[in-house]
């Protein structure tokens, strides 16, 4: 919202000499952020010119140039040594002997755009003839400002060439703008932003002159009949509680608006239209009241409000056609034609135009909630919705319509009708009994009583005492809807006061207990990885519906039961994930598109998995705490979404160097790295080979589980055909882990075994076993025949070759014994290694070599 | 410089002659002084201490001596074997600290050969800002809260007073889950996370909420679909807005340094009444608003003044339905986007650094911010 200083000058009294970047910090002080500065950004010389002649030339760019001479008065003396300006110009909206304004070299255009005398079309401009956009006027670029025009041949018949044009259109004056929250409606008008700076400045006495304040006349019969029909209130809130309807008659609607109107709609970012336009947009600007005129030509019988009937439709002001929604609350003539949608838009065909004589004035009071379903529903959003979203003063109407009607017939030559409508089904709003004491004590100061009852009589609110010394009883005034509460009242004492009053106290709890182990071990886990060389990367969850089929995720997977978006940013990715590594390898091709070779890349995040069909999630009362039955069902609803841990690797994961060749990442260190997580964790796990989980590779996939086995997840190479269909290099590996299911499971005291302190005792065995058989079995058969003094098994060789029976291969092991009360001999130690080898082959048929 | 005496005849040397024996010890004094190397020394013992050396012979000679010239011939030769055997000793010690010495030369290396095998990892600076924050309150007697990411839309919204027809539940802010009246949406902020730890738990209650929330921008600069958020919620019997001062005060500290000043002011909110909003002065310019180079500092923008956020008492229909009773219990909350934390704290120029997942980004960091 903007208020240009001078407005909010006529409505309070600005501290001496308060430029706008004061007024905007005194504003701040109340509560409102401040927006932007307009205005008072343009440095002269800047002045009325006549333009005495030009010469029109086509350019070969297909430009039409006017070279003009203008008369500047003084002004050309000192630059062109007695002749009249030169100037080139690109409009062609003049005439010879039309008044204009020109900016001459020197000065300076709001936006630090410097004016010097320099060549254009082959010829020396010196300065510029404007338009308003240049100067910031408005935003009309289309041609150069003609001041008949613009202020109305008798105002331009009084000016000279030469006389300064920027106290002529008001350029000095400074507009700010606030932003204003949702809860402070009446904001949104000049009055209340007075208002609020008369508070900031301490509420003196006589400080604030009320432009509501204007005597209206009685309601009487003789007015437009209007009727509120609202079959269908929201909520039971009515669609309009108050309609003040006005006529005024035998205005001349071709005539201007006032200039210092258009020029203050201007400051206002409003562009002036046509005078009954013009005068309901300034009576919005000055009071909050939105306002809407009627040719009243085009009605037929009374003003009938209603809801909206299915199928109806309205083509609105911007021209567009709208299908009208049974809530929508529309105003009618005589219930039939419908001229608008209320507070929010109005109709083509009952617009006030050029021949326009006699005019209706609503000024009225619509359902805050009623209005911005409309609004939204039509993605409509104009001044006077913006408004009644927030809350209009419903008892401002009268005043508005009053203001409205003198302005036009002052300014239109019209008279008004005797005759006054207003509905007014307005309640006052209830009185609340506030706990003077209650503001201190949520605000943290001692707010004497007097203090409290002062700021709230202030703000407009009827205060009065009740039997007991620490309640009164508090009436908001009508433009504070907003104020129902003891927090409400509380707020408004505090910025009052000041929020900078409010000291600052560190608050003590009585002590926590620290992170929880899933938070800790969520921080070993993805600093295990950190430390194993992966870097931490954050992507986007949204995935394409076909990402499961590239993935080659076979048909009734549950990864394939993706949640859907309903409003997706892209169509192409509508889906939420169902694993962190089908969104890390966007990642990872990125950095490989960038020149990353060698990418290792994790990430601990979300999936999200509907676990069957999704339930509606209800929506309680929200008056008390829903019963236990009502929040399981809202906990019920929400989908199961664990944590996992991904991680990719393309490229080396060792480096080449001096030292030598670098190493390729491989499926191995997939299952290294999950390994190396659950070590973190000191948690067991056990690896199988799994042929049928895409989109691993069907021979390079570990599949990692807990001794009881629970999956953890699965490590290897992905899928060739996956590969490609993703474009990510050849031989990437992955790996996810269900990081909820370890930290489940080393949520535990580990239990800590003795070791020995005698010498361990070392024997390599070679076994001779089919290539088909896995090496973890081999050393699981091992481990079973080996007794309790087995401490370790290390496979330190793996070989294949010509010198081994076809089918084969060896697998040299390095078995580590020890015992706990004493040195083992050689004989015990062959005993056991023969009794490992003996189950071994039995397992698994290994023959010893 | 001589070389191992080995063509030295010892038979020569008669242990009754003190003028040989005085020179046999001379020579082998001599050729262990001469002695460069280990090798050397160790040929040098052989011939003047061995078995076959003059003294050594001479030491023999003594038996057959006559028993009044034993006792004489004997300290001669004893004194004389004495001192060859400590100057052998002495030059063997010194000839092994040269050579130990010249090892250690000779394995010299260019230490500054480039020798990294493995990248480091890194973690990502979000998590990082995160950890930092949430451990300084932990730090102080607070608690890390989490919830889910896909919220039910009645914590989300409904229980935060952000009622039906409020402009922050349309489609073109908020993520709906398709059907759109599923009543679930992917959160917009942590807020849900103080409904359920509020429905779940008895005041006192004193939590921080970190996490990933969502809205329908598309990225560009100043805006991600996916964001961070990080959460204060303190509920207890006699909290402030002096309290809630208090705790932003603290989180600005931990964040910017310990000299950092903040100003409130008044804001809308529809989960507090009453509302603030926290600016703290500008850590770059410290409020004066100039850069170095003298124009606008450009952190700041020149105001001198950083916003942080949001933050106020809790609406007492924020705890009514979340059952906790407003004329026992007051509380406040704050929050704010970690990745603007990030920005300012780090100069990090844009989103796209931070949700692109280049390995560059997450490795200038480290493992603490």
């Amino acid at each position: 919202m903007r208020a240009p200083l001078t407005w909010l000058a006529e409505y309070t009294d600005l501290a001496p000499g308060a430029s706008g970047a004061d007024v905007a910090a005194s504003l701040v002080s109340v509560g409102l952020e401040e927006e932007d500065l307009h205005g008072g950004d343009l440095v002269g010389p800047l002045v009325v010119g006549r333009v005495l002649a030009f010469d029109e030339q086509k350019q070969k760019n297909g430009k039409t140039i006017r070279f003009c001479v203008v008369d500047v008065g003084p002004h050309g003396q000192m630059l062109t040594e007695g002749r009249a300006q030169e100037i080139v110009c690109g409009a062609t909206n003049f005439a010879v002997g039309d008044l204009v304004v020109v900016v001459l070299p020197g000065a300076v255009l709001p936006g630090g755009f410097a004016i010097s005398a320099r060549k254009t079309y082959g010829q020396i401009s010196n300065g510029m003839i404007c338009s308003e956009a240049e100067i910031g006027l408005g935003s009309d670029h289309d041609g150069i400002i003609v001041l008949s025009r613009l202020l109305g041949p008798e105002r331009a018949a009084d000016l000279t060439p030469g006389d300064d044009a920027i106290a002529l259109l008001g350029l000095a004056e400074e507009t700010i703008e606030a932003n204003v929250t949702p809860d402070r409606g009446y904001c949104f008008s000049v009055r209340g932003l007075a208002r609020e700076y008369w508070h900031s400045q301490g509420s003196p006495a006589g400080g604030f002159r009320d432009p509501a304040a204007v005597t209206t006349p009685e309601r009487n019969e003789r007015g437009h009949e209007v009727r509120v029909e609202d079959a269908a209130p929201i909520s039971a809130v009515p669609g309009c509680d108050r309609f003040v309807a006005r006529v005024v008659r035998g205005i001349d609607a071709t005539r201007p608006s006032p200039a210092w109107m258009r020029r203050r709609l201007t400051q206002m970012g409003m562009r002036p239209i046509s005078l009954a336009v013009d005068v309901t947009n300034y009576v919005m600007f000055a009071l909050g009241q939105p306002l809407h005129a009627y040719d009243l030509d085009t009605l037929s019988g009374p003003i009938v409000v209603r809801r909206a009937r299915a199928g109806e439709r309205l083509t609105t002001l911007d021209g567009v056609e709208r299908v009208l929604d049974v809530e929508d609350l529309l105003i009618t003539d005589a219930g039939q034609d419908i001229l608008g949608v209320a507070g929010v838009m109005g109709g083509a065909a009952s617009e006030v135009g050029s021949s326009t004589t006699d005019v209706l004035i609503e000024a009225a009071h619509f359902d805050p909630a009623s209005i911005a379903r409309s609004s939204r529903r039509h993605q409509l959003v104009s001044e006077a919705s913006k408004r009644f979203e927030r809350g209009v003063d419903p008892q401002v109407a009268p005043a508005a319509a009053q203001l409205a009607v003198e302005l036009l017939t002052a300014h239109g030559g019209g008279e008004a009708d005797d005759g006054v409508t207003d509905v007014d089904d307005t309640t006052s709003p209830a009185a609340y009994r506030l706990d003077v004491t209650q503001p201190g004590r949520i605000v943290g100061v001692d707010y004497p009583r007097e203090r409290v009852v002062q700021i709230l009589r202030d703000l407009g609110c009827e205060v009065t005492a009740t039997g007991d010394e620490r309640h009164v009883e508090v009436r908001a005034p009508s433009w504070r809807p907003d104020l129902v509460d003891g927090p409400d009242y509380a707020e408004e004492v505090a910025r009052i006061e000041g929020y900078n009053t409010i000291p600052s106290i560190t608050p003590t709890p009585t002590g926590g207990r620290g992170l929880t182990h899933a938070q800790k071990a969520r921080r070993v886990v993805a600093n295990a990885l950190a430390g194993a060389g992966f870097t931490e990367v954050l992507t986007y969850p949204f995935v394409a519906e076909d990402l499961a089929d590239r993935l080659m995720i076979s048909a009734g997977d549950e990864r394939r039961h993706a949640v859907r978006l309903a409003n997706p940013l892209s169509d192409e990715r509508p889906l939420l994930r169902t694993s962190v590594v089908s969104t890390l390898v966007d990642a990872l091709r990125r950095n490989v598109s960038r020149g990353h070779r060698d990418v290792a890349l994790f990430e601990l995040g979300m999936v999200f998995r509907p676990g069957g069909p999704l339930d509606q999630a209800p929506i309680p009362s929200v008056l008390t705490r829903p019963s236990d039955e009502a929040l399981r069902q809202v906990y019920a609803a929400v989908p199961a979404q664990p944590r996992r841990a991904g991680i990719v690797a393309s490229g080396h994961i060792e480096h080449a160097g001096w030292w030598g060749p670098g190493r390729p990442a491989d499926w191995s260190d997939m299952v290294v790295a999950v390994r190396s997580v659950a070590a973190a964790l000191a948690v067991p796990v056990l690896v199988v080979g799994d042929h049928g989980h895409r989109p691993w590779h069907p021979g390079r996939c570990a599949r990692v589980t807990l001794e009881d086995g629970t999956l953890v997840g699965h490590a290897g190479e992905l899928h060739p055909k996956v590969l490609a269909a993703l474009d990510l290099p050849a031989r990437t590996v992955a790996a996810e882990i269900d990081i909820d299911v370890l930290i489940a499971a080393s949520d535990r005291a580990v239990q800590a075994l003795p070791f020995s302190t005698y010498p361990p005792a070392l024997t390599d065995v070679a076994l001779l076993v089919r290539s088909d058989v896995p090496a973890g079995e081999v050393e699981a058969a091992l481990r079973a025949g080996a007794g309790d003094c087995l401490e370790a098994v290390a496979l330190f060789d793996v070989y294949e070759g010509d010198r081994l029976e076809a089918g084969h291969r060896s697998l040299a092991y390095r078995l580590t014994f020890r015992a706990a009360d004493r040195t083992l001999t050689t004989d015990e130690v062959n005993g056991f290694r023969d009794a490992a080898v003996a189950v071994a082959a039995q397992a698994t048929g290994a023959v010893q070599r | 410089m001589s070389g191992p005496n080995t063509d030295y005849d010892p038979v020569e040397v008669s242990a009754l002659d003190p003028a040989a024996i005085e020179a046999a010890s001379e020579d082998a004094l001599a050729a262990i002084a001469a002695a460069t190397s280990l090798d050397q020394l160790k040929a040098v013992r052989i011939s003047h201490q061995g078995e076959r050396s003059p003294l050594a012979l001479a030491n023999r000679e003594i038996g057959a001596l006559p028993p009044s010239a034993k006792a004489e011939a004997g300290k001669r030769v004893g004194r004389a074997r004495a001192g060859v055997a400590a100057a052998i000793a002495a030059r063997q010690t010194e000839l092994e600290a040269e050579r130990d010495e010249r090892i250690l030369v000779e394995e010299r290396v260019d230490v500054t050969v480039p020798a990294t095998r493995r990248t480091p990892g890194a973690r990502h600076p979000i998590e990082l800002v995160t950890q930092r924050l949430a451990d300084a309150f932990v730090g102080m007697g607070w608690e890390v809260a989490e919830g889910p990411e896909l919220e039910a839309e009645w914590l989300n919204f409904d229980a935060l007073n952000l009622g039906p027809d409020h402009p922050a539940r349309q489609m073109q802010d908020t993520f709906f889950l398709d059907p759109v009246d599923s009543g679930l949406v992917l959160r917009t902020h942590t807020s849900p996370v103080q409904v359920r730890t509020m429905l779940e738990q008895e005041p006192p209650i004193y939590i921080v909420a970190p996490g990933k929330v969502f809205r329908t921008d598309d990225l560009d600069a100043t805006h991600t679909p996916v964001f961070h958020q990080i959460e204060c919620l303190a509920i207890d019997k006699g909290l402030t807005m002096a309290h809630l001062r208090g705790a932003i005060d603290a989180f600005v500290r931990i964040m910017f340094g310990e000299e950092i000043r903040t100003r409130v002011r008044c804001s809308y909110f529809p989960f507090t009444e009453p509302s603030m909003e926290t600016d703290f002065v500008c850590f770059a310019c410290h409020g004066a608003g100039a850069g170095d180079a003298g124009g606008q500092c450009r952190v700041c923008g020149g105001s001198g003044w950083i916003e942080l956020g949001g933050s106020g008492m809790v609406n007492h229909k924020v705890l009514r339905a979340c059952g906790i009773d407003p004329d026992v219990h007051s509380g406040f909350a704050f929050g704010l986007g970690i990745e603007r934390a990030l920005m300012l704290r780090h100069g990090v120029q844009g989103m796209h650094e931070m949700v692109e997942g280049d390995i560059r980004f997450s490795q200038q960091f480290g493992m603490e911010v």
